[in-house]
């Protein structure tokens, strides 16, 4: 391969992580949240409160119904008003980040659903406020979870990025479309899912060892 | 110190409604431990977790320490919770924390400092025999070890009132006991009030001072344990003693046994000593001095209370006379019933 291909791999490589890494934190951001409320709302809980919670349900099925292309489309007013431009890498994080909040909310919010009950009650009986029961018990405990559902978003976002390209997000996945698909360069596509299939597995691994870390019940 | 007046709790259920719990009037006094046994179903924990307000009564008071939880607001509520120490049948305790974490976390939740919360934990480790285990983890400890760190968390703000909801349901007969022992020793070196709720008559019959019997939903009986023991008053109480004294039917009378006297039958007693009661040699007195006979058919001696208490089943051979003359003599002494007649 030449200087040049390499070149444009390592760009494409920096591409993808960029998306991958900030959609990805943006998403646990404001998708944990969510999972916690869509946690504390149901009938029966610290902060039940059914309305908002179907509500909030609703609005969740819906964003992760729409195919994440149609999304990438749909909302590129929405795009152009947040980081004023609607092509580019940067721009390819606002539908990547809205694609994935939904997806970490339904997974923290099973995360969370897996904490026996009887924790909160134990922490209630303590004279613990709703907020504490969330920050002191709710979310420790289902740190494992959590980062398993962190690893998996992450994995995804890795193979979202790749539709990016359809408004010049670039990374690795578009790369390879671009030389493999539409110039015939068989050797930079395959570069490209090398590269790719050895970044899902480090992030996989690294999200393993993480939970193995966090994980007291063994 | 726990007053509960007119108790009621109806759950709503898919469309049924479900009286969970029946105008329940209670008091335990302060210092005791009080037991409620009931079979499942009864209501037991519907009511330990209405003393703490973790289920709200449709109606009737909760007064712990002479303040009505019911009229409080959440803040009240949450603040009127520390002096309420609680443990549950599967300990409750977080995996994520180690055991000096747990037992932190009320205080930690109170907004205690760093050295408020070593000054408070150490000592509880002691009392609760943990010093070697601090820094370990839930998964790494045994069941009795896990009720343990509970009881220490639940002790950890200082509480006057330790509710315990079948504390002992999940541990062995062994375990049971340790626990049940250091129940004891809280109750009396810290003064602690204890409401213990549970379905083993052992448990009672081991440290409670009094105990109500639960029955769909309905407090039937209630008494100190020892006359409870002595003289229980309902069928289910009866019941409940007898499974604490293991009393079974004697394979070999069973086959005779009938419940009214007929001709030549001849009756069967359960007899029940306190105290002195059980070295008194009673019946080889009666024997003597009105030569009837007596086959023991079961005997057992149990602690209640830390008094001895003896229950034994006898069957008495005599003239019908110095039957009745002998049975007269021994119910001057002890408690005499007659339960049945063989023929
Ligand atoms: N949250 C609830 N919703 C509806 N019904 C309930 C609820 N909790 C308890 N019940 C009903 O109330 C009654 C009493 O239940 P409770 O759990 O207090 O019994 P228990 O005496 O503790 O039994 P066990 O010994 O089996 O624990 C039962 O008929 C139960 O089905
Ligand atoms: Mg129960």
């Amino acid at each position: 391969m030449s200087a040049d291909s390499w070149l444009l791999l390592g760009k494409a490589l920096w591409e993808t992580i960029y998306m991958t890494a900030v959609s990805g934190g943006l998403s646990f951001l404001f998708g944990i949240p969510l999972g916690v409320l869509l946690y504390i709302t149901k009938p029966g809980r610290i902060k039940e409160n059914p309305a908002l919670n179907s509500v909030l349900g609703a609005i969740v099925n819906a964003t992760r119904s729409v195919p994440f292309i149609i999304l990438l489309v749909a909302i590129i007013p929405l795009t152009r008003l947040l980081v004023g431009t609607s092509i580019g890498t940067t721009a390819a994080i606002v539908p990547l980040t809205l694609a994935a909040i939904p997806f970490v909310a339904r997974i923290a919010e099973g995360a969370i659903n897996e904490v026996p009950s009887g924790l909160v009650e134990a922490a209630q009986s303590m004279g613990a406020t709703p907020l504490q029961i969330v920050s002191r018990v709710l979310l420790p405990e289902a740190r494992p979870g959590l980062i398993n559902g962190m690893t998996i978003t992450l994995v995804t976002l890795v193979s979202y990025s790749a539709m990016a390209g359809a408004i010049g997000g670039g990374g690795l996945g578009d790369l390879g479309i671009r030389y493999g698909y539409q110039r015939f360069d068989g050797v930079i596509m395959l570069a490209t899912v090398v590269i790719l299939i050895v970044l899902v597995q480090l992030i996989q691994s690294a999200g393993d060892r993480l939970q193995n870390y966090y994980d007291r019940t063994r | 110190m726990i007053e509960l007046k007119n108790l009621t709790k109806v759950f709503k259920a898919g469309g049924k409604e479900v009286k969970a719990l029946d105008s329940i009037n209670l008091s335990v006094p302060e210092g005791s431990i009080y037991g409620v046994i009931g079979s499942s179903g009864a209501g037991k924990s519907t009511l330990i977790r209405c003393v703490n307000l973790l289920e709200r009564p449709s109606s009737g008071q909760v007064v712990v320490d002479g303040q009505d939880l019911t009229t409080l607001t959440e803040k009240g509520l949450r603040q009127a919770r520390h002096n309420i120490g609680m443990i549950f049948q599967h300990f409750n305790l977080l995996s994520s924390r180690t055991v000096y974490q747990n037992i932190a976390l009320p205080l930690e939740l109170a907004g205690a400092s760093k050295d408020e919360i070593e000054t408070a934990v150490s000592p509880l480790l002691e009392l609760t025999g943990l010093q070697d285990k601090r820094d370990s983890y839930p998964s790494q400890l045994s069941g009795g070890q896990k009720q343990r760190v509970a009881i220490a968390r639940a002790l950890a703000s200082k509480p006057k009132v330790l509710l315990c909801d079948e504390a002992t349901s999940a541990l062995d007969p062994q375990t049971t006991r340790s626990i049940l022992a250091l129940l004891k020793d809280i109750n009396r070196e810290l003064k602690i009030t204890v409401l213990i709720i549970t379905h083993e008559m052992d448990v009672v019959k081991t440290i409670c001072d009094r105990v109500a019997i639960l029955s769909y939903g309905q407090l039937i009986e209630e008494n100190e344990v020892e006359a409870f023991f002595l003289n229980p008053q309902t069928d289910l109480a009866r019941e409940f003693v007898r499974s604490a004294i293991h009393e079974k039917p004697v394979a070999e009378v069973e086959s005779r046994y009938q419940p009214e006297p007929s001709e030549g039958s001849r009756p069967v007693v359960r007899i029940t000593f306190v105290g002195q009661g059980v070295v008194d040699p009673l019946i080889t007195r009666a024997a003597k001095q009105f030569g009837t006979d007596f086959v023991i058919l079961q005997a057992d001696i149990e602690t209640v209370q830390g008094k001895s208490m003896g229950f034994l089943m006898v069957e008495i051979l005599g003239e019908e006379s110095e039957v009745e003359a002998s049975m007269k003599f021994l119910k001057e002494n002890v408690q005499l019933e007659v339960v049945g007649y063989v023929s």
